[in-house]
């Protein structure tokens, strides 16, 4: 369960949203500048909302009302970046053990790795790799860091269409593999219809 | 040409160790310095930043007078380390390299403050997500991606500790084998009569040492770039 409100004002734009699920896979849908990865920023701590609060199966991540901010670093949110940020320095493997230290994960490594076909990489650096394994090594860096719910930021959307089609069946395999709640950001709707089993539309900052 | 007398080398043999002894000591300073400055928003940021920059620009010798007054064996901080750990840093070696070190210390900072700014810091923030600490970040992530900046600090920081000249000569003047550093030396060899063999061999010997400290500094910063985008 996971449950969500925010109301924050950055410059001119005003984010004010709130929604509940208990879906496997939520989809963030709307335009760019909608307010989508401000309130996936919002889940993850990496903003902190002028009002808000932020429950996932119980845990209270953060509740202005209450003073409660529950640092990025304690939270056990796996989050996919638009742009991978995978750790330059580091191998594959080194950046899919990073986190690997806080907790049961939902699968073992060998799984994961396997999952999204990442063993032939292991030792190279991500500078060699290309988009689409870049994303996938940044999916199975996020899992391994046991978290308890995966934000996926327009995992795709910086992907050519080839890469995309690459990369889509191994969120699929995901979602029906794994038992952890995602949240997927995007504005595409050809993938959220594949994906999501709930869609939560943002418009302006707020839902719609 | 490159028969050194004893004093020639004892000078040479000095400026290394004042050197290297000024830039290991001031590392630890300036890396934490350049943290607060590149990452920190506090009161008194911008005089912090000024003071550490003075030396840069400050006449040397006023620099030395400064380190007199406040590290002479009657002055504040002075006669506090001699009284209470018997620390003496006036007209001994031990001077040389903290006046070297001060001098030093402007440049090492600033090379840090750019490549620690040049960090990406969604990378941080990606580390944070994935459980790091603060701690943990700044050692896995912001330290080796900003390393090339650091190490050329480094280097430029031991070339200029290796021919600081007016700051040693006004604190600790200029005693054969205890503060008679290199430049000082050459210095000395210029006032006297027929010293011009000694001045051009010393001089020689500074230019290819200043010259490798640059050269080495590249090719570090290029092999450690090389590193981190990963074609290696």
């Amino acid at each position: 369960m996971i449950s969500v409100s925010a109301r924050h004002r950055q410059g001119d734009f005003n984010l004010d949203a709130n929604f509940t699920s208990d879906g496997r896979v939520v989809a963030l849908v709307g335009v760019s500048g909608a307010g989508k990865t401000t309130l996936v920023n919002v889940i993850a701590g990496l903003i902190k909302p002028d009002h808000g609060r932020v429950e996932i199966d119980g845990a209270v991540l953060l509740d202005t009302a209450k003073n409660v901010f529950v640092v990025p670093a304690k939270r056990r949110i796996g989050y996919v970046f638009q742009d991978g940020r995978l750790f330059p320095h580091m191998t594959v493997r080194g950046n899919l053990f990073y986190g690997y230290h806080r907790g049961e994960t939902i699968a073992s490594p060998d799984e994961i790795i396997d999952l999204l076909g990442i063993a032939p990489l292991l030792t190279r650096k991500p500078a060699t790799l290309s988009g689409g394994e870049r994303q996938r090594v940044a999916i199975g860096r996020a899992l391994l860091s046991a978290p308890r719910v995966l934000l996926m930021d327009e995992p795709l959307a910086s992907l050519d269409t080839a890469r995309k089609a690459e990369v889509l069946p191994y969120i699929e395999r995901l979602r029906d593999h794994i038992r952890l709640p995602i949240i997927y950001v995007s504005h595409a709707m050809d993938e959220v219809e594949r994906l999501a089993d709930k869609v939560i539309r943002l418009d302006a900052g707020g839902i719609v | 040409m490159f028969d050194l007398n004893p004093e020639e080398t004892t000078a040479l043999l000095l400026s290394l160790r004042v050197a290297a002894v000024a830039t290991i000591g001031a590392l630890p300073i300036a890396l934490g310095l350049a943290v607060l400055l590149a990452r920190r928003e506090f009161w008194g940021r911008t005089i912090i930043g000024n003071l550490v920059y003075l030396p840069l620009v400050l006449p040397p010798v006023v620099t030395g007078y400064l380190l007199l007054v406040l590290f002479g064996r009657n002055g504040a901080i002075g006669s506090f380390l001699d009284q209470y750990f018997g620390i003496v840093f006036a007209f001994r070696w031990t001077g040389a390299a903290l006046a070297a070190g001060v001098m030093g210390l402007p440049l090492m900072v600033r090379a840090m403050i750019l490549s620690l700014s040049a960090v990406d810091r969604r990378l941080e923030q990606a580390a944070e997500t994935l459980g790091a600490g603060r701690l943990r970040v700044f050692l896995t992530v912001t330290l080796p991606l900003a390393l090339p900046g650091v190490l050329a600090g480094f280097i430029l920081c031991f070339a200029k500790a290796f021919g600081e000249f007016g700051a040693t000569i006004t604190f600790v003047s200029a005693i054969p084998g205890e503060t008679q550093t290199l430049p000082i030396a050459i210095y000395g060899y210029t006032q006297v009569p027929g010293g011009d063999a000694a001045v051009l061999r010393l001089t020689v010997i500074a230019v290819i040492i200043s010259m490798s400290a640059l050269a080495l500094s590249e090719w570090l910063a290029r092999r450690v770039t090389r590193d981190i985008r990963g074609f290696a």
